[in-house]
């Protein structure tokens, strides 16, 4: 499957937004760069920029893999981007507030009522509730995959607790470290002022009573968490404490810490714990990483949660395939950036056409995430597909199938030199009375040649991602 | 601001790097006895382990009182708490959980000496190459230590380190001397023997003073004036009384800031008034023993009421 380089497409040679860096990397001694590689490793490790691996016992910290040639944007590439981003980020905080509200688009037919009212992700805890100033994902990352010149596509919505931005930071850094050089001759629009850019937006967010500034912080499960290293990075870069669940406590109809001094009010908690652990009084009864009664502080108006609980509705992969429907219910326009086609196997029809299909295919569960319960049908041996077959006709609901696309591919340093790989790209979007979108993003990468997925635990890296300023 | 649990994971991270430290100085002490005196190695091996206060774990796993055994098991082996190994993985695992109260120096220090510390001490340590391993040890401490004291903004995580090293510290002076006290009495009818020379040598080395034990005295070893440098001495960085200075002092700044004093500051005052109007005379005449017992008493006291009037737990 021949797929599209973003920096040499095979007929058309060097792509334009990478024509000052390929210059660059003409001049440069290969052996040079490869001393950066490693130079690039040490610099993580020593940050211990790590994550856990859940289900490996040994090395239960790794390193991303990072590269060091950058995927680069263009000004204008960009600019389409976000125009769709925005667009889709809207409809996903329309659609929120509508489902857990008066439900038009249900009432309209737009979406199953059933897809709903089954689904783990709604939960019925917020219907009826607004959350301070009407935003319900505050912080989302839109994974997209770009399979030529002007086609691009979502690939997920990622409106709970994306994750990964501290890489998009770090990588940034590192490359400003490696390559200074580089950032002098080429012009990249900054990413570095996320974290500020954060801070504001929560704050923004602040339940209408704060007095004062609000207090902020973020909510961690813990240090043996796989993205602690992100929740420590961010609280610091933001300058808000850092809590864990034994830390809070309800004191006087509001969310409190306890410091060296006592119980102090907390107003915006960005939290990185998922809904089911948040209220051990309201879901899990044996979570010990949440706060118990903070659920009943959030209906009174008393604290912003960020992201808003019940915002897993929106990004499920069920939901996902309604997406251009739910854009254009609630924006009065076709949605800007595509869907991937989606069989829904709840649909006879569908099932029936993935069942024979299965083999040229990505199956995915609709609850899954991180790369996990997923067949990659091309890649997969006969053995493998007959074995998810069964699966998927046990529980045809529990799956969504996709054609396998071919994911445009970037370059990466190895031994031989460059030679392409599949890439993804996640922007962040931050939502307050105001929608932001940093300019680039964080980009993953399939190190394996010919491999699909670019998922960290499963064996993926990350790029710097560099918009121009052009 | 500070949260309890922070000020909890900051106190310990310094009792752990403090006391990995101390593992390496105290078998320092031990290596150099055993290879100065050829007799009753096993013996001066002991009172290593009684210091360090492993001695009853390390004899359910070792019969011998050997420099191997020993040293494995104070520098390496992860099942002893308070081995360097351990203590300096807890002090990475409180490092991490408190990231965002230290400076990047500060972590990335105490990550590469996590780092570097594992790789050393993965495989049994060579006896040849043990000098070298707790010199890379004090090493990677020292590292710590001045990347904290030359980026740490002096404010309430400050204090709150400090005050971790400070009763580890303490605590740690004080054991030394109580398992050695009683060489350190002067009715021991072979004072002045070679053999205590070498036993008073022993317990100033395991504190890092054998050299500045001279600056500060005559050239002999004097049991007296070895008690008076390590309790009294107010500018000798393990004594006793320095640690309380310093206690007394980043307790008095959180008190200052937050404007309020709790038991911990009355608990560490009457220490400090105390060790401040002791001579070495009275300490003896009332017994060094007792004055030693009590003294680890109330630091384990201090250490409690501190985690209590901060909202550590």
């Amino acid at each position: 499957m021949a797929a599209f380089d973003e920096m040499l497409p095979e007929i058309s040679g060097l792509r334009k937004p990478y024509s000052a860096y390929d210059r660059w990397l003409k001049e440069q001694d290969p052996a040079r760069l490869t001393e950066k590689m490693q130079d690039a490793e040490r610099v993580f490790r020593k940050t211990g920029i790590t994550f856990a691996v859940y289900g490996e016992q040994e090395a239960s910290e790794r390193l991303i893999p990072f590269d060091i040639v950058p995927r680069i944007i263009s000004g204008n590439e960009w600019r389409r981007l976000t125009q769709g981003i925005e667009q889709r980020v809207q409809a996903l905080n329309a659609f929120l507030d509508d489902i857990y509200h008066r439900q038009e688009i249900l009432r309209a037919g737009r979406v199953p009522k059933e897809l709903i009212a089954k689904n783990e992700a709604f939960l019925p805890e917020m219907i009826g509730v607004r959350p301070p100033a009407g935003v319900y994902t505050h912080i989302i990352g839109v994974d997209i995959v770009r399979i030529s010149e002007n086609e691009f596509y979502v690939l997920e919505d990622n409106a709970r607790t994306p994750s990964g931005v501290s890489y998009m930071l770090e990588n940034r850094e590192t490359m400003m470290q490696l390559f200074p050089e580089l950032f002098q001759q080429i012009k990249v629009r900054p990413v570095e002022n996320y974290p500020q850019l954060l801070r504001q937006s929560l704050a923004a967010v602040r339940p209408q009573g704060t007095k004062g500034a609000p207090t902020i912080a973020v909510l961690t499960p813990g240090s043996f968490n796989s993205a602690y290293f992100e929740h420590a990075f961010l609280a610091d870069q933001m300058g808000v404490q850092l809590v864990e669940g034994q830390d809070l406590r309800v004191v006087d109809g509001h969310v409190a810490m306890r410091t060296t001094e006592g119980y102090k009010q907390i107003d915006v908690l960005y939290r990185r714990v998922d809904d089911s652990f948040l209220d051990p009084l309201t879901f899990r009864p044996d979570s010990a990483l949440g706060v118990p009664g903070i659920m009943d502080v959030y209906r009174a108006g008393n604290i912003t949660i960020a992201n808003a609980p019940g915002t897993g509705i929106a990004d499920d992969k069920a939901i996902y395939s309604y997406m251009p429907e739910i854009v254009e219910f609630y924006t009065g326009r076709k949605a800007i950036l595509g869907n991937i086609p989606t069989w829904r196997c709840s649909e006879p029809d569908s099932l029936k056409y993935v069942l024979e299909h299965i083999d040229e295919l990505v199956v995915k569960e609709v609850h899954g995430s991180g790369g996990y319960g997923m067949l990659v049908g091309p890649a997969a041996t006969k053995k493998e597909c007959e074995d998810f077959s069964k699966k998927l006709a046990a529980k045809p609901s529990n799956y969504i199938a996709q054609p396998t696309l071919a994911l445009s591919t970037c370059p990466i340093l190895t031994d031989k030199g460059l030679a392409p790989r599949h890439v993804d790209l996640r922007p962040y979007v931050l939502v307050s009375d105001r929608i932001q979108i940093v300019p680039g993003g964080l980009t993953r990468v399939a190190l394996k040649e010919g491999s699909l997925v670019v998922n960290s635990s499963q064996g993926g890296g990350t790029k710097d991602t560099w918009v121009l300023d052009d | 601001m500070l949260l309890g649990r922070t000020a909890n994971g900051l106190y310990w991270m310094n009792r752990y790097i403090e006391r990995a430290e101390n593992m390496a100085r105290l078998v320092d002490a031990g290596l150099r006895m055993a290879l100065t005196r050829t007799q009753n190695a096993s013996e001066e091996w002991n009172s290593v382990l009684l210091s360090a206060g492993s001695d009853a774990a390390f004899t359910q796993k070792y019969s011998d009182y050997t420099a191997a055994n020993v040293a494995d098991f104070l520098l390496r082996d992860t099942s002893n708490p308070s081995s360097t190994m351990t203590s300096i993985e807890t002090a990475r695992n409180n490092a991490r959980m408190v990231r965002t109260a230290l400076t990047r120096e500060t972590w990335e220090s105490i990550n590469e000496a996590w780092m570097s510390l594992k790789r050393m001490l993965a495989k049994p340590i060579d006896e040849r190459d043990l000098p070298s391993v707790l010199d890379a040890i004090k090493r990677e401490t020292a590292l710590i230590r001045g990347s904290f004291y030359g980026t740490m903004l002096r404010n309430e995580i400050f204090d709150f380190s400090q005050l971790g090293t400070y009763v580890e510290r303490a605590d740690n002076t004080a054991r030394i001397l109580d398992v050695k006290y009683y060489v350190l009495l002067p009715s021991i009818s072979w004072v002045g023997s070679t053999l205590d020379n070498y036993q008073w040598e022993s317990i100033l080395r395991s504190v890092s003073a054998h050299r500045s034990y001279r600056w500060v005295y005559e050239a002999d070893y004097k049991p007296s004036n070895i008690a008076d440098y390590l309790i009294l001495n107010v500018r000798m960085p393990r004594s006793l009384t320095f640690c309380y200075r310093f206690l007394t002092e980043h307790l008095r700044f959180l008190g200052d800031d937050y404007g309020e004093r709790h038991a911990c500051h009355v608990t560490a005052g009457k220490t400090q008034a105390m060790l401040a109007a002791g001579s070495i005379k009275d300490i003896f005449d009332a017994g060094l023993h007792e004055f030693l017992a009590n003294f680890i008493r109330d630091n384990i006291r201090l250490g409690d009421e501190i985690a209590q009037d901060y909202r550590f737990y």
